[in-house]
Formats: structure tokens, C-alpha cells, sequence
């Protein structure tokens, strides 16, 4: 037996080959909205299969609403999300109220759907300060701009709910580029060596801003990347909202048993530019390969699996869309009430209490502010 | 030399690509430099000619870019690394302070580090808080680095040249508001000496030492000022590591007063340090009025735009600041 593993491990391409082969994509919904996984459909009921597809389609709608406003100048910051509902939500889905979020720059509409009022996420994206003031009880983190830091950060919020031996866990979301970082692998190692109840997601769109996946690493996969920390790693047709449903649920089922942090890699798209700040995807994208993603739509195949199961009409559909509009329309129209910033709003929020050298500058916009 | 009008972000282009041209050891590493052409547009079309071995596009991975290009100029290759924000110096920094600015002292001298770290910075842009920092007082403070900080497009290339052609470690700060202001730039290389400040302006009643965007600033203060008859120096260190004092200290001794202006928090910045080296010299016997700095408020950089502009120096300021200290007599 000792030998025989000597000999393996003398052939350390093979040790390679045989690892990446383990990681085989999940999935349950084709893209035709077949099941093609029995033995791993959730347990969802209607009205959940029902709630998590009006999430999905009342996400696109808010997406195209964010992408026309922020080109309007009525939204500031955007990073476009159409193509990654599934990867998104059906995460999100499988969360408890308890569990926190750290989210990046893209993702939104997972906090909100954790809780954030719309109209902070757009007073956060206009770069308002009361955008980032989250409600008690909503337990998110304001998205991440430096790629990499929510995951290490992730690790200390794990660990302080088994600390406190809460029954919930962390959840964190980066891009396949985000995996460049150090502090990827060192939020992952960190976690995992204290068996801390974190979730990590990869959403792997294939591009970070103009960057192929495949300049970002020679790994096969981004979820084999949890070998190296000891953790398990799975990935997930991330256009399908029921593969990354179940691969998250059992991902906390194991962090609250007291088992450790799971990698998770969802394989998805973003069909619009990186942001809203002049990208423009010709420049390192082809059309056949936006067409081939396309086809993959998350929406398209739910939409199509409710339908079939006579769960979901056209009718279902313009109720979510029309409620999103309006939801919409009423958070800009609550974010547009919130008072204008002030330097001395900005000079206040520094500290939790004011140092003598801030109340100086303080008092001098004070008396500017007041004339 | 032929002359013509470029920008001074085509201007940091031709610097490196005249110098690739002609030494094949240069090359760039980066985020998104590739077919994007960076973040900025900086390399665009530069993969095409030099190809991706030259032109590498990384992975976002600010310490191993940092760490790449140590590793390849300590063995012969002559790297310049673009950071696509200025901001993420943060992750390269343990290789830039603890590694690129010692390694030379720590192998007994004879082990060198030409590298140059190019990087856009400042504010203006509507970037918010993570990128929009002007943090170049933190690498001023390290043995072993030189910090450079150009304002006009004339001198980005003759710096960016010296800098290419520097045996050691060379911060280079382009500010993006800068990128799109033009200048006639001669065709061929040329070099300017790295710790050769620049009269921008003459003048007899002030001195203003500013940097980057700030040097526009004071120059559009003193058109405005002379109006009023007030004469003011305006003079641009361009590189504040190795610090131009004589070109600073002949001014102030000729104006007796002095005001320093950059964008970066006035708190621990730069101008301490110039005001400073200005108080400790024989300028001092000279000055007729407390020298002032001017600089970033004690905050973030905010994303709104009203907001942004209050954060750091602008016209009035320096406006003021002047009239203030001509009042001295
Ligand atoms: C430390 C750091 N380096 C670089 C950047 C600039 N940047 C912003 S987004 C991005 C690409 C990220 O790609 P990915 O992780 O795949 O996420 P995606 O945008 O595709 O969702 C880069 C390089 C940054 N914000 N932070
Ligand atoms: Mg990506």
C-alpha cells in the first residue's frame, strides 16, 4: 500500500489529472428545463420554486431598470448582473435571515433580497452615505470594491458566530479573477483551519473586466482550489437556479454542523458590460460566445420547468414585473428625499468619536455651511 | 527636435513604446493592458506591436505583478508594471517597501532593481474612496525608492524615459485628470533628470511649490492673481524623491513666502516635508510670512461630485492662501 501510493504520487501529473477529474459540473435543469438529476432536486415547494423565479425575473427588470437610470445620471456605480440571477439568487435563497452576506461590487441583489431596502442600494451606488447605513437586524456587509478583501473578512465573521455559537454562517461572493488574490486563498485557508461556517462563492463569468478566465489560472476548475485548503469544493451549472440552490444549502448544512467552510464555483455569464463606467465587451468578447450563454439563460430554463409543472404563467410573470417597476419607481423616489451631503456629514462619520483635530476642520464647514 | 501637440497620456505610450522598441529587456505587466489597453486606454494598441510575451496581461494580482517584476529585473529584464489604480499599491506593498526599496542594500549593493511602478492617481473622476487616493507620501518615506510625479505631458515622457532607463526602483504617478491635457512633446526620447524641479511660472511676491494636478491649479491662481499685481512663482518638483531643494529654497529666498498645494491629505503629506526643509535652510532668515500647506481634507474621497471637489485644494484656496500671505509684509 506504501508503495503504491509512492508511485502515485512519483507521477504528480496523474495526481493532478485524477483531482480535476473529481470536479464535474452539477446540475439538475438543463437548458431546456428538464430535470437531468433526479437524485439531487431539492425539496422546494411550489410556492418556493414560484417565489424563487419572481426573485429571478424581478431582478432582471431591475437590472435593465439600474442600467437606463445610471445612464440617465439618476444612479451613480453599477455593475450589470443580467445572466447571473441564478448564481445569484438561488444562493441567496438557501440563506437564513441570520446568516451574513459580504457581497462584491456586483451583487446587490443579494443583499436586497437579504433585506436592504432598495432605495439604500441606490443611495449606495450614488455614493450616498445613508446607503451604506444597513438597517439593524439586515445582516449584509456594503459590497466590496477591492477585489479579494470580503473573503478573508468572511473568515472572522464565521468565526465570531461559532464564537457566539449561533447557528449560522457566513457567505461570500467573488469573480473568477478575484481568485488572482492573495486574499482568496488566504480567506479560504484562514476559514478552513478553524473550521469556520463560511460559504465561499466564485461567480466564474468567465471574464474579469477583459481578462479570459483562462489568463487567470492553468486550474481545469476555480472550485478545485479548495483542495489546496482542505475544504471541499463543488461546481455548479450556475444558470441553473437549482444546482446552486442545493449546492449551497448542503454547503450550510455542513458549516452549521460544525464541518467548515465549502467552495463553491458557480459557472455563469454577465451579459451586459462590466460596468456602467464605459466598458464596452466587443473589445474582448465575441457575439457567438454571448449567443452560446444566451442559450443557457437562467430564466429561460425555470421558466420553462414551472411551466411545465403548471406553476407558472404569462400572466404570474407581468404581476412580478409590474411590481418591480413600481418598487422601483418608489425607491428613487425615497432615495431622491434623502438629504443633500454635507461636508460636515462626511467629517462626522469618520470616527465614533470625533477627535479634536476633525472637530476643527468640523467647526470651520459648520460656519461655511451655515451661511 | 521635432515637436508636436500630444496628450499626455499618448505621451506615457511613446515614452515606453520608443524604449521597447529599442531594448528588447523592457516590458509591461499589468491588469487589463492587453486588447483593453488598460484601464485607461494607456496601452492601447501596444499588444498588437509588441505582442502579449511584452505586453503581459495579468492576473489580478497586485503583490505577485509587484513581485514578478522584482524577480525579473533582479535577473536582467528591465520590467514597468502598471497598477490599475493607485490605491491597490496597498497589495503590492510589502513588495515594494520591504522587498524592491532593500533589495539592492541587501545584497551589499550589487544586486540591482530597475523597475518602474506606473500607476494613475488623484481624484476627479468620480472613483470614490478606493480610487481616488493620492498616497504618494507613504513611498516617499522609504529608502531605497524614487518617487516621481509628473504634471505636463513634456515631462511625463522625459521622466518616464529616465525613469526606464534608472538602475533602481521608481514610483511614477501619472494623475488621471491629467491624461487628457496636451503639450508639444518632441518625437524623439529625451531625458529629464529625476530630482530636477521646474519653474512653471515666474514671479517675486510668493513661491507655491505644487505637484500633479495641483500645479494647474496654482498656474490658473497666479494668472488671476497677477491681474490683481500680485507675482507668483509656481514651481513643480516633479519628482519628490530625490526633492529639488536648492531650485525651492533660491525661490523663497527671492520671494519670502512660501505656499505648498497638493492633492494628497495635508495631514502627513508632502508639504511638511517641503515646508520643513524650507524652515530648517537659509531661506528661513528670508520668509516674511508663516509658510502654509494646503491639502486633502481629513477624509475619504467622496463620490459625489460637489463633494469630491470640496475634499481637496482648488482655485479659491489657493486664491486665498496667496492674497493671505502677501499681507505680511
Ligand atoms: C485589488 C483590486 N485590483 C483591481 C481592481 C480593479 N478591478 C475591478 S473589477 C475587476 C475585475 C474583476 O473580475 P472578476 O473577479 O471576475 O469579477 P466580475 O467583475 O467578473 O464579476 C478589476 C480588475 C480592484 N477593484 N481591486
Ligand atoms: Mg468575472
Amino acid at each position: 500500500m506504501a508503495s503504491k501510493l509512492k508511485n502515485a504520487q512519483l507521477d504528480a501529473k496523474k495526481a493532478l489529472e485524477t483531482v480535476e477529474d473529481q470536479f464535474q459540473m452539477l446540475q439538475i435543469l438543463n437548458e431546456q428545463g428538464e430535470v437531468v438529476n433526479e437524485a439531487a432536486m431539492p425539496d422546494l415547494t411550489d410556492e418556493q420554486l414560484q417565489e424563487l423565479m419572481s426573485r429571478m425575473v424581478y431582478t432582471r427588470i431591475l437590472d435593465q431598470r439600474s442600467i437606463s437610470l445610471n445612464r440617465q445620471g439618476r444612479l451613480g456605480f453599477y455593475a450589470p448582473t443580467a445572466g447571473q440571477e441564478a448564481s445569484q439568487l438561488a444562493s441567496q435563497f438557501a440563506l437564513e435571515k441570520e446568516d451574513f452576506i459580504l457581497p462584491g461590487y456586483r451583487d446587490v441583489p443579494q443583499i436586497v433580497w437579504h433585506g436592504l431596502p432598495l432605495s439604500q442600494a441606490f443611495l449606495w451606488s450614488r455614493g450616498h452615505f445613508q446607503g451604506g447605513q444597513i438597517p439593524e437586524g439586515v445582516n449584509v456587509a456594503i459590497p466590496q470594491i477591492i477585489i479579494g478583501a470580503q473573503y478573508v473578512q468572511t473568515a472572522g465573521v464565521a468565526l465570531g458566530l461559532k464564537k457566539r455559537g449561533a447557528k449560522a454562517v457566513a457567505i461570500t461572493y467573488t469573480g473568477d479573477g478575484g481568485t488572482s488574490q492573495g486574499d482568496f486563498y488566504e480567506g479560504i485557508n484562514f476559514a478552513g483551519a478553524f473550521k469556520a461556517p463560511a460559504i465561499f462563492i466564485i461567480q466564474n463569468n468567465r471574464f474579469a473586466i477583459s481578462t479570459p478566465v483562462a489568463k487567470q489560472s492553468a486550474a481545469k476548475t476555480l472550485a478545485q482550489k479548495a483542495v489546496a485548503a482542505g475544504i471541499p469544493g463543488v461546481q455548479v451549472d450556475g444558470m441553473d437556479p437549482l444546482a446552486v440552490y442545493v449546492a449551497t444549502r448542503d454547503a450550510r448544512e455542513r458549516a452549521i454542523n460544525g464541518e467548515g467552510p465549502t467552495l463553491i464555483e458557480t459557472m455563469t455569464y454577465r451579459y451586459g458590460p462590466h460596468t456602467m463606467a464605459g466598458d464596452d465587451p466587443t473589445r474582448y468578447r465575441t457575439a457567438d460566445l454571448d449567443n452560446e450563454w444566451e442559450k443557457k439563460d437562467p430564466l429561460v430554463r425555470f421558466r420553462k420547468f414551472l411551466e411545465n409543472k403548471g406553476i407558472w404563467s404569462e400572466e404570474k410573470e407581468n404581476e412580478v414585473i409590474e411590481k418591480a417597476k413600481e418598487d422601483i419607481k418608489e425607491a428613487i423616489k425615497v432615495a431622491d428625499a434623502a438629504p443633500k451631503q454635507k461636508v460636515t456629514d462626511l467629517i462626522s462619520i469618520m470616527h465614533e468619536d470625533m477627535p479634536f483635530n476633525l472637530k476643527e476642520q468640523y467647526e470651520i464647514y459648520k460656519e461655511k455651511e451655515s451661511k | 527636435m521635432a515637436t508636436r501637440e500630444i496628450t499626455y497620456l499618448e505621451a506615457v505610450r511613446e515614452a515606453m513604446s520608443q524604449e521597447m522598441r529599442q531594448n528588447e529587456d523592457v516590458f509591461i505587466l499589468g491588469e487589463d493592458i492587453g486588447v483593453y489597453g488598460g484601464a485607461f486606454g494607456v496601452t492601447r494598441g501596444m499588444i498588437e506591436e509588441f505582442g502579449p510575451e511584452r505586453v503581459r496581461n495579468t492576473p489580478i494580482s497586485e503583490a505577485a505583478i509587484a513581485g514578478a517584476a522584482i524577480g525579473a529585473a533582479l535577473t536582467g529584464m528591465r520590467p514597468i508594471l502598471e497598477l490599475q489604480f493607485s490605491d491597490f499599491i496597498t497589495i503590492a506593498m510589502d513588495q515594494m517597501v520591504n522587498q524592491a526599496a532593500k533589495t539592492r542594500y541587501m545584497f551589499g549593493g550589487k544586486g540591482k532593481v530597475p523597475m518602474v511602478l506606473r500607476t494613475p492617481a488623484g481624484s476627479g473622476t468620480g472613483a470614490a474612496a478606493q480610487h481616488s487616493q493620492s498616497l504618494e507620501a507613504w513611498m516617499a518615506h522609504i529608502p531605497g525608492l524614487k518617487v516621481v510625479q509628473p504634471s505636463t505631458a513634456y515631462d511625463v515622457k522625459g521622466l518616464l524615459k529616465a525613469a526606464m532607463d534608472d538602475d533602481n526602483p521608481v514610483i511614477f504617478y501619472e494623475h488621471k485628470l491629467l491624461y487628457k491635457t496636451s503639450a508639444e512633446v518632441p518625437e524623439e526620447p529625451y531625458s529629464i533628470e529625476i530630482g530636477k524641479a521646474d519653474i512653471k511660472r515666474e514671479g517675486t511676491d510668493v513661491t507655491v511649490v505644487a505637484t500633479a494636478i495641483m500645479v494647474h491649479k496654482a498656474l490658473e491662481a497666479a494668472a488671476q492673481l497677477e491681474k490683481e499685481g500680485i507675482s507668483v512663482e509656481v514651481i513643480d518638483p516633479r519628482t519628490i524623491v530625490p526633492l529639488d531643494k536648492e531650485t525651492i529654497i533660491d525661490s523663497v529666498k527671492k520671494t519670502g513666502r512660501l505656499i505648498v498645494v497638493h492633492e494628497a491629505v495635508r495631514r502627513g503629506g508632502i508639504g511638511g516635508e517641503i515646508a520643513s526643509m524650507v524652515a530648517e535652510s537659509e531661506a528661513f532668515d528670508y520668509l516674511d510670512a508663516p509658510i502654509k500647506r494646503l491639502g486633502g481634507k481629513e477624509v475619504p474621497i467622496p463620490y459625489n461630485p460637489n463633494l469630491e471637489k470640496a475634499a481637496i485644494p482648488q482655485v479659491p484656496d489657493i486664491l486665498a492662501a496667496v492674497r493671505e500671505t502677501v499681507k505680511y509684509k
